[in-house]
């Protein structure tokens, strides 16, 4: 049974101020910085390896609005792009250009490794599914 | 307070972010990459601005850090293979680094 999309975007929402939450936290316990943003880092790696491990759980997959508020609420508030492009375009701005470059490529191969080893705990089918419920949104 | 702030904006940027994909994330996550997009943007703006703490908390680490997500970026872009999915990261990449740039030009 699919819930009424109202009730998606209200678990979505709250989701979303959780994981929002979650990485203020993080950023207030131990912030940036100057050099690379290793707080970020962290944060959209950890979030990446989440998202993917996800599928794997049966709640996940029996339940479309568990799916969202953990998929699109949780990871996706919690993880951020903005950000990224904010310190890539700031190291930039500071005449760092190999420091933006590794920080960008690093951020990108490390989720890909993250997501890659996460998936070996699902079948593809059981991905599939989860996609279908809009988890990976 | 300020935690209170990130939520409010966290939520909203959220469920933008997930309407989107639903409407247009179709064999390409087209929805997706385009809250990466804006959302990046409107940091670059915000950034630009001299915003106040708490106005900070809202739009930019709340808003745009909930209208963003990576995690989504970086599942979609295993699944779409090496090659489309080569393809969709240098877009998302390339994209949001210009929009931020451009956005903290057209403030500042």
């Amino acid at each position: 049974m699919t819930p009424p999309l109202p009730r998606l975007v209200g678990a979505v929402a709250v989701g979303g101020a959780v994981g929002a939450l979650l990485r203020f936290t993080l950023g207030e316990v131990a912030g940036d910085g100057a050099g690379f943003p290793w707080t970020t880092f962290t944060i959209n790696v950890t979030g990446a390896f989440l998202l993917a491990l996800l599928p794997a759980f049966s709640a996940v997959r029996r339940s479309r609005l568990l799916a969202v508020a953990l998929g699109p609420g949780v990871l996706g508030g919690y993880t951020t792009l903005s950000a990224t492009s904010e310190q890539g375009r700031s190291l930039l701005d500071q005449g760092r250009p190999a420091l933006a470059a590794a920080y960008l490529l690093g951020t990108l191969a490390a989720c890909l490794v993250a997501v890659a080893l996460a998936s070996r705990w699902s079948t593809p089918s059981a991905q599939a599914e989860f996609a279908l419920e809009e988890g990976d949104l | 307070m300020t935690g209170l702030l990130v939520a409010v904006g966290g939520a909203a940027g959220a469920v933008l972010r997930f309407l989107a994909g639903h409407l247009w994330d179709r064999d390409l996550p087209a929805g997706t990459l385009l809250v990466n997009v804006v959302g990046s943007f409107l940091l670059g703006v915000f950034s630009a601005l001299s915003l106040d703490a708490d106005a900070l908390a809202l739009l930019g680490t709340g808003f745009c850090g909930g209208l963003t997500t990576y995690s989504a970026f970086a599942v979609q872009t295993h699944a779409l293979g090496t090659r489309r999915g080569a393809g969709y990261a240098a877009v998302t990449i390339g994209l949001a680094l210009a929009a931020c740039a451009l956005g903290f030009w057209v403030a500042a």
